[in-house]
């Protein structure tokens, strides 16, 4: 579904991403952790051409865009869901979610509402349809940004610590919507520190730390039996 | 010497007034109207990444922004006929000069604002328009330009009132608009306070008119009921605008 080959990253004088490689097959659950400043958000980022790449290649679905026109067409086949939400705040969550499938899918507005409400049910938030962004809670807002990003029907959702901005007792609404995507069967990459979340949802735990990564395993194996050095520390920070 | 009320009152509903006033707006409107026109792309281009063409329209931008508006104005209606020999012919009236100089002074300040405006808004909008696939095109006119036009917007309402009084200096280059009317009439009978009196009315009603519209716009555009409790009234901000001037 998405194949990251050999790809670097500079910002300036520093190297993000350094000849990073990674293979993410269809309905496959895939955590990225490791400490801050691994470079795992700019890796994801990149899965969406968010965050060009300098060299090597990110290919979706195995179609690599050219231009721009193909980067726009590639994104819509990826949903991503932020760290901050990022949902519009001078329009409802019934128009968030409508947006983009109307512009950008061309759906008239009454299949987009359609199709926003059978999402907004699914992350069990259709009954604040009519409200503003700012009106709901954290939690309630990150759900919204998962729906508003289903809406658009993507082959694969990227979730960039999307439970890193909120307050302690809103994680687990979220989480639960995210498991029970992946009980549905999509393809899922997610930077995460959640580790419960982790160890229930994914196949594939990815540690990166200082731009490369260093460890591919299943989570039982991670999490029992790391073999770098430098996932071993990571988690036993974990545990305090 | 007293005031004398049917002067003020024979001054206040005379078609001289009336008309200079109805120059005075227009002249505002259609010089901000083509600020704000120019501004938009200008703001757009500024904010990009730094060259040489930036530097250049930063640097008139810059131009327009420092020198008096008087001096451009007399500029546009005096130098650019020496320059430009279409700009001899007749219709170079100085109704046209005044709305050239003006629109020019205008966009300049105006770009500033919704320079400003765009850049408050907050880089992760952009970044869920461009992950949900929408073109840069639609990114701008459906996320970035209505949030911006918000931030905007009191910020232009202020401009456009002080465009509204300095549309007063064009009565240096000869355009009848109210100032230049009330001058005069002042000059033929010396009644100072009568007239300048019914000038002021009207230059009050006007900006009144225009405080009143732009709270109006401003509670439609507010989007929650949060940033609506929060939002200065009319009240606040005719005072606000009294502390200013």
């Amino acid at each position: 579904m998405i194949r990251v080959d050999n790809i670097s990253k500079r910002y300036g004088d520093f190297l993000v991403l350094d000849k990073v490689s990674l293979s993410i097959a269809k309905g496959a659950k895939v955590v990225i952790c490791g400490p801050s400043g691994s470079g795992k958000s700019t890796l994801i980022r990149c899965m969406n051409y968010l965050a060009p790449h300098d060299t090597g290649v990110v290919s979706i679905d195995g179609v690599e865009p050219k231009n721009r026109r193909s980067c726009e067409a590639v994104r819509r086949e990826v949903g991503m869901v932020f760290q901050n939400f990022n949902l519009f705040p001078h329009l409802t969550i019934l128009e968030n979610c409508i947006l983009a499938p109307m512009m950008a899918r061309k759906l008239t507005r009454a299949q987009a509402t359609e199709r926003a409400y059978q999402y907004l049910k699914r992350v069990h938030i259709s009954e604040q349809a009519d409200k503003y962004p700012t009106q709901l809670s954290g939690g309630q807002q990150q759900r919204v940004a998962i729906a508003r990003a289903l809406c658009m029907e993507p082959k694969v959702m990227l979730f960039d610590e999307p439970t890193s901005a909120l307050d302690p007792e809103m994680v687990g609404e979220v989480l639960d919507v995210m498991v029970e995507l992946a009980g549905d069967g999509m393809t899922m990459v997610c930077v995460t520190h959640e580790m419960a979340f982790a160890r229930k949802v994914a196949d594939q735990i990815v540690f990166m730390d200082k731009g490369q990564i260093v460890e591919v395993a299943p989570p039982e194996q991670f999490f029992t039996a790391a073999t770098s050095p430098r996932a071993k520390t990571f988690l036993s920070q974990l545990q305090h | 010497m007293a005031f004398d009320s049917s002067v003020f009152f024979g001054a206040l509903f005379s078609t001289a007034f009336l008309n200079g006033a109805l120059v005075t707006v227009f002249l505002a409107l259609l010089s901000h109207g083509v600020g704000i026109l120019i501004s938009i792309p200008a703001a757009l281009y500024i904010s990009g990444p730094p060259s040489l063409l930036r530097w250049l329209v930063k640097g008139v931008l810059g131009v327009l922004r420092g020198a008096p508006t008087l001096l451009q104005l007399l500029f546009v209606w005096n130098a650019l006929p020496q320059f430009f020999p279409v700009f001899r012919e007749p219709w170079f009236s100085p109704f046209l000069a005044a709305w050239i100089a003006l629109s020019l002074n205008e966009a300049a300040y105006q770009t500033e604002i919704n320079r400003a405006a765009l850049g408050a808004i907050d880089p992760g909008q952009k970044a869920a328009g461009v992950a949900l696939g929408l073109t840069r095109f639609q990114i701008l006119r459906k996320i970035l330009l209505p949030q911006a036009v918000r931030v905007a917007l009191p910020s232009t309402a202020n401009e456009f009132i002080t465009l509204l009084k300095i549309t007063s200096l064009a009565s240096v280059i000869s355009l009848s608009e109210l100032m230049s009317v009330t001058s005069r009439a002042v000059a033929t009978t010396f009644q100072f306070t009568e007239y300048y009196a019914a000038a002021l009315v009207y230059y009050l009603v006007m900006v009144y008119v225009l405080v009143f519209l732009q709270s109006r716009l401003e509670r439609r555009l507010v989007w929650n009921t949060s940033a609506a409790a929060a939002a200065p009234g009319m009240l606040q901000k005719a005072m606000a605008f009294y502390r200013r001037s």
